[in-house]
């Protein structure tokens, strides 16, 4: 009832002449929801970098380091000397984790000379009681008990709460038992292992590290899961832009 | 100390003592050298301060173990070894080597400590219970632990031979019914070597020797406090089997044809790759073999809790805190299983709600 007064109301004002670049397809509901939506500039473009670099490899990694812990049926078509699957599988996962370990630190690089919204990675604001509210809204909304989700330029409260959880000690944890385990090959003394070679010793045994690794694994496997869920799911429900953000780096608010 | 020394017998006399020649024992001298990785200039080094060093004294003592060291020990393949590396030290109190027995015995450990006091090295074979007062172990009477206390007291250093007295070996495993602990963690005012293995190699155990006497100091040690010249590397990195891992090629099942044509035991669950030990390089009994060149993947006994790394043949190890056997890949995919079912499960919420809250709207509408 008052909607259709709206949109006589502004039918009223420019009318269609209002959007002369548009192309000639455009209905008035179109003319009409493009004047209520507004975006705005959220992720610089180091950030969306980094997030289909760290992207791209943790899949890698992922792939490898299942095959490093389960190989391969052996395979037999040249002799040992001309033959290296193992060793170019070991290769990608190293190489991967050294572009992973990298990002991480050029996007800890970016907290800080980045804009607001690229710190939000980092930390968890518990002490602010406001956030705290909208934790509890957010999972209200996910537990379809809130109608409306709220709008956020960057990430809402859990996806906050699970980027710090995943990502900012997630992968701390990862590059450091990784960096422990290629320590093992680089050698003592080396600078991978005078870097983390102590986490060897914190767990005794290298078997150990090699297990929580591998949990670690699964722990981002996990995440991403979520993570792709979530980020569609919100895309077509929470009423803002989502996948497409991390492109452009544009939020657009879509009412 | 001074008069100490005059009473001592130096290396090179007791060598001489027994017959050996000074041609023979720059032959050893030299070996050794290699043995430790040091440049032909130490040779004659070596041999100074074997000619005027006098021996030091050793106390070894045996807690919670199988002597399975000492057997390793006895077994040194270097030259000479029988003669020299027992002669070199001055094993002032073995229980299990040692000629005397009863309060004979234990008056000989007396002496030495109160002879050389702040001069001996205490060894260290088999570790300490401490539950029940240290009554699972009774040495003289008396509870193991006091005499290592009481030994250590006034020790130079300690050698802690073999995963027992290093990490705690099967009698630590759990649930450690005796709390069988190891020497560092009972003893923790004295610089402490630690040499594992179950047991540790002989030519590692008199390497380690060699070294303390000849240069008066101890060998450059890890972060664990291992012998760095024979633990800074893997099996692995030194495995000769090593192409074949890199190759891609496995054993896939005990006697299967690639077992029978020497290919990497890694997926039968070898732990060379976690396993820090010159095994691969020094080898065992003079030499001639070492469990992977015997087709039998490392079980990796020189590592800390080896008894507790789940079954010697998986390559992923269980995880016994999950009370049934799992490891990280059961663990991961149910894990991974139930986030994904859940996931699946509110997409298709979302979905019929989304479609329930249409239908409202072109009601309301209507």
């Amino acid at each position: 009832m008052s909607d259709t007064s709206l949109n006589a109301a502004n039918s009223e004002r420019p009318g269609r002449g209002a959007a002369p670049r548009l192309t000639g397809d455009a209905s008035q509901a179109d003319i009409d929801s493009i004047r209520t939506q507004t975006s705005v500039f959220v992720y610089e473009w180091p950030v969306r970098l980094w997030h289909w670099l760290n992207a791209l490899a943790i899949t890698v990694l992922i792939f490898t380091g299942w095959f490093i812990a389960s190989p391969l049926p052996s395979m037999d078509f040249a002799e040992a000397t001309f033959q290296f699957v193992m060793g170019y599988m070991r290769f990608a996962h190293f190489a991967a984790g050294m572009i992973l370990t990298v990002g991480f630190f050029g996007r800890i690089y970016c907290a800080m000379v980045g804009n607001q919204h690229a710190k939000q990675l980092f930390y968890v604001p518990v002490w602010r009681k406001s956030w705290w509210k909208e934790v509890l809204i957010e999972l209200r909304w996910y537990a379809f008990l809130e109608k409306m989700p709220k709008k956020y330029v960057g990430h809402n409260p859990l996806a906050q709460i699970a980027m710090f959880m995943f990502m900012t000690i997630g992968l701390s944890f990862m590059i450091l038992t990784g960096w422990a385990l290629y320590s093992e090959g680089a050698g003592q003394g080396s600078l991978p292992d005078q870097a983390a070679g102590w986490v060897l010793t914190l767990f005794g045994n290298s078997q150990i590290v090699h297990s929580v690794h591998h949990l670690g694994m699964w722990f981002i496997v996990i995440f991403m899961i979520i993570h792709i869920y979530a980020a569609i799911r919100e895309d077509i429900m929470s009423r803002q832009s989502m996948v497409s953000t991390m492109i452009s780096g544009t939020r657009t608010f879509k009412d | 100390m001074g008069k100490d020394t005059t009473q001592i017998e130096t290396f090179y006399d007791v060598m001489r003592r027994q017959g050996i020649t000074r041609r023979s024992f720059m032959k050893y001298c030299s070996l050794t050298a290699a043995a430790l990785g040091l440049s032909p200039s130490f040779v004659p080094k070596i041999a100074h301060a074997m000619e005027t060093k006098p021996r030091t004294p050793v106390i070894w003592v045996h807690g919670l173990e199988c002597t399975c060291c000492s057997e390793s020990f006895i077994r040194s393949a270097h030259p000479l070894a029988k003669d020299v590396v027992l002669s070199m030290i001055s094993l002032d109190y073995d229980d299990t080597l040692m000629a005397a027995a009863g309060h004979q015995a234990e008056a000989a450990l007396e002496e030495t400590i109160e002879k050389y006091k702040g001069n001996y090295i205490l060894a260290v074979e088999g570790n300490p219970p401490l539950n029940e007062d240290g009554m699972y172990c009774i040495i003289g009477g008396k509870p193991f632990v006091e005499q290592l206390r009481h030994a250590a007291e006034h020790a130079k250093a300690i050698i802690s031979w073999g995963a027992c007295a290093s990490y705690g070996c099967v009698q630590a495993a759990k649930p450690n019914p005796t709390r069988a602990t190891p020497v560092h963690k009972v003893i923790t005012d004295k610089p402490i070597i630690k040499v594992p293995g179950c047991p540790p190699i002989a030519e590692v155990m008199t390497g380690v020797i060699t070294y303390m006497l000849t240069f008066d100091r101890m060998p450059e040690l890890d972060r664990q406090g291992r012998p760095a010249m024979f633990y800074s590397q893997r099996i692995h990195d030194k495995c000769y089997r090593r192409p074949h891992f890199d190759a891609g090629q496995f054993v896939e099942h005990w006697d299967d044809e690639n077992a029978r044509k020497g290919y990497c035991l890694y997926k039968m669950g070898c732990k060379g790759p976690t396993t820090y030990n010159a095994c691969s390089t020094v080898r065992w009994n003079e030499g001639v073999s070492f469990p992977i060149q015997s087709g039998h993947g490392c079980i990796g006994c020189s590592e800390d809790g080896f008894w507790d790394q789940g079954s010697f043949y998986n390559r992923v190890t269980d995880l016994t805190q999950f009370g049934v056997e799992a490891n990280a890949d059961k663990v991961g995919m149910v894990a991974a299983g139930v986030v994904g079912a859940g996931v699946a499960a509110h997409a298709a919420v979302s979905a019929l709600k989304a479609a329930q809250r249409k239908t409202q709207d072109k009601k309301e509408e209507a």
